[in-house]
């Protein structure tokens, strides 16, 4: 298993090589050590490989990720896993503004609690948060799917396209065009799916709530003036 | 009619400030309850490069011949911090313009126009297509504030990269391409339905100021294994500020769109009356890279409102090392052609003053998804036309170089130039023609 100390290692050494797996390399496990916050770690892998990153890391972590996965044992930055394509993201601890903006595939779970803007303009990535989101969550989400165990601050789903919401606990407010729909057997079952591929178990999908777009604002209209 | 009754009534007269333009819009914004969205840039006149003339070589300068002797054109972009830099053959680039407000034929034209004179096109917001890829020899990506069509495989094949924070008709604002111009490919390519209104956003979803965007920038060099030229786009209002803000993130190239630059579709007040010109962007721009040590190695890229080559060798002498053209690039490609007259009368307008290019009918197949409208449109041939157009502006580039003694287009200078108004001599900051007089400046030019 190859092993980066980024405190001697620089970080564009890092990311060279781990731009340099080629789909015959024996080289698919990677450890990280001392990240200490520093920005873009891990990112533009398309590989099949895991990497294991051992600490706190900074902005843009696993920015535009294909293929891999790639755990943060510690806290991330703003815009963890951004514009992921596939593969899967996993931080351990807590995550700053912006988690997986504008990711379109592949999974991201925070197993603590997420910042402002979670999932902004999400465009086919799920993601799994285990504690709360912040204010503006799934701003002008495209598609993909936004759980979360815990609660949501204000104006969840603004703006929101067709990007699926699960909320557990209180929703602060709704954000424009966002209203609350039927959960159905399907999106229950969707919602298992979710939660199984992160890891969650023993939670009653029943106890949460679906939230998406009333389609409202689809099309520019004079009438709905007051709600942009 | 009597002398007596001559004098009742006086003559009709019309107000300068109620013109029939400002009457027509109350009386349209009074029937619909809508503002006016429409294409092209800002139309109000405003102090523009032909308020310049050059100074001409005379007894203490020294021209070059015509035909002759050499007079450099290309333009290096990147050398700051890219691996691999890119090399224009002429300071004249394309502007980014989506695949979504343009049809497929008028990207791929682009790019044909483009590479047979060795300068670079840029993609827009809704991604990058294999069409332009394919036929464009250098193109810019750009990433913008919706990332519709981001993906790292397209940021990896481009050759350059352009984070677009604004643009001169409509700095801080956003766009929105409406749903008639969203077909099926255009749809798939944003992640987003069919037919619906397509928001582009105004503010970048993952960072939210200076510091952040040099975070920004950092990370796309990482992606990209530091090879390519970052450029960062911005709409002309704050210009010194944000090319050393730019500077200070680490771009390679500043991008700076004045009033003029043209939009896909805006909102008519938002392109009139936000931003300031062309013209007085580019000094302060200049200025701040002069400032930090950089003028000349972060390139200055200038938009909006260029026309011929006299504007081009302007934006030279005042400090820009390219320009880059969109409206005039869509002209040359045959947008507004007079041949076209009776459908655009159809329309409700004329050649020349066509701008509804939201609404997806362009009778020149240019701003639309209407495939049979689109297929009107031959890239082949005007490709050409854009060649030859690119051509043109670069051989009078060169004319006014070489009668400014001038051995590469970069070596024009304010020096050469004067004002024909105190407005342009302000913010072109060159003397008024005849004076040695520079309006604002505290001493007068020695």
């Amino acid at each position: 298993m190859p092993t980066v100390d980024l405190a001697a290692t620089p970080l564009r050494e890092l990311n060279a090589a781990l731009h340099r797996i080629g789909p015959q390399s024996n080289e698919t496990h990677w450890r990280i050590l001392n990240p200490r916050g520093q920005h873009a770690v891990a990112v533009g892998i398309d590989a099949p490989i895991a990497v294991e990153v051992e600490g706190h890391v900074g902005y843009y972590c696993a920015g535009m990720n294909k293929q891999a996965t790639v755990v943060v044992t510690g806290n991330a930055g703003t815009g963890v896993a951004e514009n992921m394509m596939s593969g899967q993201v996993h931080v351990k601890g807590d995550v700053s503004q912006a988690a997986g903006a504008t990711g379109r595939g592949g999974l991201l779970v925070v197993d603590g609690n997420a910042s402002a803007r979670c999932g902004i303009s999400m465009k086919g990535i799920d993601i799994v948060v285990k504690g709360s989101v912040g204010h503006l969550s799934a701003f002008m989400a495209q598609a993909g799917s936004l759980v979360v165990l815990g609660d949501a601050g204000d104006a969840l789903g603004d703006s929101i396209y067709e990007a699926r919401l699960y909320v557990r606990g209180a929703v602060k407010s709704l954000g424009a065009d966002c209203v609350e729909k039927k959960m159905t057997d399907h999106h229950k079952a969707k919602l298992a799916r979710l939660l199984g591929a992160a890891g969650v178990s023993g939670v009653d999908v029943g106890a949460f709530r679906r939230y998406g777009s009333a389609r409202r604002l689809y099309h520019f209209h004079i009438d709905n003036v007051g709600s942009y | 009619m009597d002398t007596a009754d001559r004098w009742i009534h006086t003559p009709p007269r019309r107000s300068a400030t109620f013109d029939e333009h400002a009457i027509a819009e109350i009386r349209r914004a009074a029937a619909t309850g809508l503002y006016d969205i429409r294409g092209f840039g800002a139309k109000r006149r405003l102090p523009h490069f032909d308020d310049l003339l050059f100074l001409g070589a005379s007894i203490s300068r020294y021209p070059l011949e015509g035909y002759r002797e050499k007079c450099a054109t290309e333009v290096t972009i990147g050398a700051r911090f890219a691996k691999k830099p890119i090399t224009l053959k002429i300071p004249v680039t394309i502007a980014g313009m989506s695949f979504g407000s343009l049809s497929a034929q008028a990207k791929e034209a682009l790019g044909r126009g483009a590479s047979a004179v060795g300068t670079s096109t840029t993609t827009g917001d809704g991604g990058m297509t294999a069409e332009e890829r394919e036929h464009s020899s250098i193109l810019v990506y750009q990433v913008l504030p919706s990332r519709y069509g981001m993906n790292p495989d397209d940021l990896r094949k481009a050759d350059a990269i352009e984070i677009v924070v604004g643009q001169g008709a409509k700095p801080g604002g956003g766009g929105m391409l409406l749903g008639q111009k969203i077909s099926a490919r255009v749809a798939a390519m944003r992640d987003l339905p069919e037919g619906i209104d397509q928001r582009s956003a105004c503010r970048h979803p993952d960072w939210t100021g200076p510091d952040d965007m040099e975070i920004k920038i950092h990370e796309l060099r990482e992606i990209t294994d530091w090879e390519k030229p970052i450029y960062v786009k911005v709409g002309a209002s704050r210009p010194y500020y944000d090319t050393a803000l730019a500077v200070k993130a680490g771009a390679d190239a500043v991008v700076l769109d004045g009033m003029q630059g043209g939009t896909a579709a805006t909102q008519d007040v938002f392109i009139e009356h936000v931003g300031i010109p062309t013209l007085a962007a580019i000094r302060p721009a200049a200025q701040a890279l002069q400032d930090l040590g950089q003028h000349r190695k972060v390139q200055l890229i200038v938009s909006g409102g260029i026309r011929n080559g006299a504007d081009v060798a302007k934006c030279l002498a005042l400090g820009a090392d390219a320009v880059s053209i969109g409206t005039a690039a869509l002209i040359a490609l045959g947008d507004n052609d007079p041949h076209l007259e009776a459908e655009y009368r159809k329309l409700g307008t004329t050649a020349g003053a066509y701008d509804d290019w939201h609404e997806g009918r362009d009778p020149a197949g240019i701003t639309t998804q209407d495939p049979a409208l689109a297929r009107r449109l031959d890239p082949v041939l005007a490709g050409r036309k854009l060649a030859n157009y690119l051509s043109v502006l670069t051989l009078e580039t060169q004319t006014i170089a070489r009668a400014c003694g001038k051995s590469h287009v970069h070596n024009l200078e304010p020096e050469d130039l004067v004002a024909l108004t105190m407005e342009a001599a302000a913010m072109a900051r060159v003397p008024l023609a005849g004076t040695d007089w520079i309006p604002g400046q505290a001493g007068r030019r020695s």
